[in-house]
């Protein structure tokens, strides 16, 4: 098996910095064939830098980035002709119809007229936006948007999906709309790589992923894994009468693993939550509510850097 | 049955491009064809509105300055070194609006592509570079330009404007001429933030270059200091190629040498456009 068989994309010591700004700081993966890899992280953690990268529009400015084996400063449009991209920002032109954005698009990978209009047919059934085939872009639903640009970013049957926080902005009906179709893409042999700072996206979505903060990898697994080594197996979430919840945590020292202190609540990590809730109970503090849920990758977020994924 | 296998091979090409494995490569041809192909789709959705200023407003130019001021010249001085005033007007009209659409096609739009509907941004993330993109819309532009400018010269002619076939030659000078104003504009926008730098580009660049190229009036009425800057404007060689095409008896080392100055600037707007081009959109 050699690189570029089953590694589709592997990054060593990859760095992105503008003018003295370093946005990706020397960061190492590999995305393997078939797989659902993700990059979690809040906002600035250096995602779309390295999607950008990985998507061979943004120049490489330290370590070593290869697709299919190839190199991006010198195979772009090669290996771009193996990609599908769903930016961040939708790129349809809104003037224009569903169908037109569609066939504009194979067109620039080199598609005939024929062959864009065959494609975009099927391509429109999975997207579910077939009755808005003749209809303009601009007044479409967000949601629909985005699938237009998920079935717009197929049009060349890519091998590697790049989905840069595919569902941001969305409500959650349409996010599950859009999760259904990216399974459905992944159980067809699309390798999807996606950036996300919704860590139920993560959990739903990814296969494996890396947990990113300031332009560097902190944690890289797969989410059970994940929260697994970084966190405790259920988490019991206390709201208390105060301004300051810092002021309660003295009082729950030793009730579970470890206590993290937010703003609006504490939360006490325990394998046992309903027994850590009992123990509160009986040191006599009395929250204003309580409860006790399984751990997430948000959990694993707090424990790496003490910061919350969505600010 | 022969069967010609240029069309078999070209299909099984294309086709192969959306299969999984390495992709035969697009030719230069086919990627700047493919950024053509979105502007003709563009240009099918808005050209009603874009007729309106690029032909009704030439001739308005035509009618007030050719025909009504050009009465009053011919009556008073027998029109401009012996050439009926609209003769002498109509070449001018004919450059002067190439450097218009060159303005319309080549700020906002091309803004837009970069800001606003990030039709650009879309492009580079396929097999098309920023070369690709920029020889594509320009190609696109001076297509757009060739049309505009037959049509308006067709009218023209109509009304009397041109005294020979050679004035044919005015199309490819007016689409120089367009060229050498919306290559280097095609830079300049791609290094602004807002439209603001557009009505500076409007207001004190295209409109005086409009009114002291020697359009309306040779550059030998205008003040002795003020003849050298025409003669570094691309509008001014436009104008004056333009003329020394229509006026029966080529005075083609004139002609050649006003090209040879658009070619210039054309040249020098592609050094400066690839430049602010890759800076603007691959980062």
């Amino acid at each position: 098996m050699s690189d570029g068989e089953t590694t589709l994309v592997r990054a060593r010591g990859l760095t992105k910095t503008f003018g003295g700004f370093t946005a990706v700081d020397g960061v190492d993966f590999a995305v393997t064939r078939g797989e659902c890899f993700g990059f979690l992280g809040p906002n600035g953690a250096g995602k779309s830098s390295t999607m950008r990268m990985v998507g061979c529009v943004s120049p490489v400015t330290g370590g070593e980035l290869r697709l299919f084996g190839l190199d991006p400063a010198t195979d772009g449009p090669a290996i771009r002709a193996r990609l599908g991209v769903v930016p961040q920002r939708d790129t349809l032109d809104e003037e224009l119809t569903v169908e037109e954005n569609l066939w504009i698009y194979g067109r620039y990978f080199g598609l005939s007229r024929r062959e864009v209009r065959e494609r975009a047919g099927e391509l429109l059934d999975f997207a579910q936006l077939t009755e808005r085939a003749g209809d303009k872009v601009e007044p479409l639903s967000g949601g629909m948007k985005r699938r237009l640009t998920i079935a717009r970013s197929l049009i060349n049957g890519p091998e590697i999906l790049l989905l840069d926080e595919p569902t941001t902005g969305l409500d959650p009906q349409a996010r599950h709309i859009l999760w259904d179709r990216l399974f459905r893409l992944k159980r067809s042999g699309v390798t999807l790589v996606l950036t996300t700072h919704y860590m139920d996206e993560a959990e739903q979505l990814c296969d494996r992923l890396v947990v990113m903060d300031h332009g560097r990898i902190v944690a890289e697994g797969s989410p059970q894994q994940l929260i697994k080594e970084y966190s405790s197996r259920e988490v019991l979430e206390l709201r208390f009468d105060t301004d300051e919840h810092g002021e309660w945590a003295p009082e729950l020292v030793g009730v579970g693993e470890r206590v993290e202190v937010l703003p609006d609540r504490l939360l006490v990590y325990a394998d046992d939550g309903d027994a850590a809730a009992s123990e509160v109970h009986r040191r006599g503090v009395e929250p204003l509510s309580s409860l006790v849920r399984r751990s997430t990758l948000e959990d694993v977020f707090l424990h790496l850097t003490g910061r919350s994924l969505v600010d | 049955m022969a069967v010609p296998t240029s069309r078999p091979t070209t299909a099984a090409r294309t086709d192969a491009r959306a299969r999984p494995g390495p992709r035969p490569a697009l030719s230069g041809a086919e990627r700047c064809l493919a950024v053509i192909d979105y502007l003709l789709v563009v240009y099918r959705r808005t050209w009603r509105g874009s007729i309106i200023e690029r032909f009704l407003s030439p001739v308005f130019f035509l009618l007030s300055m050719g025909v009504g001021l050009g009465a009053l010249v011919d009556r008073r001085s027998g029109g401009v070194g012996g050439v009926p005033y609209l003769e002498f007007v109509v070449p001018a009209i004919v450059a002067t609006q190439a450097m218009w659409v060159a303005m319309g096609e080549s700020t906002y739009q091309v803004l837009g592509y970069i800001k606003w509907n990030m039709a650009y941004h879309a492009m580079l993330a396929t097999p098309l570079g920023v070369r690709d993109v920029l020889v594509g819309h320009l190609l696109a532009v001076a297509g757009h330009m060739t049309v505009a400018t037959a049509i308006f010269m067709a009218v023209a002619a109509l009304f009397g404007g041109f005294s020979s076939w050679w004035a044919l030659l005015c199309l490819p000078v007016a689409v120089l001429t367009g060229m050498a104003f919306a290559v280097p504009i095609f830079a300049f926008t791609a290094r602004q933030e807002g439209d603001s730098g557009f009505n500076i580009l409007f207001r004190f660049v295209m409109t005086p270059l409009m009114l002291f190229s020697g359009t309306f009036f040779p550059v030998g009425q205008l003040p002795v200091w003020m003849q050298p800057v025409a003669w570094l404007t691309p509008l001014w060689h436009g104008v004056s190629a333009s003329r020394a095409a229509s006026s029966g008896d080529v005075d083609w080392p004139v002609l050649l040498g006003h090209v040879a100055v658009l070619a210039l600037f054309i040249g020098a707007g592609w050094w400066l456009a690839v430049r602010s081009f890759a800076a603007r959109l691959v980062r």
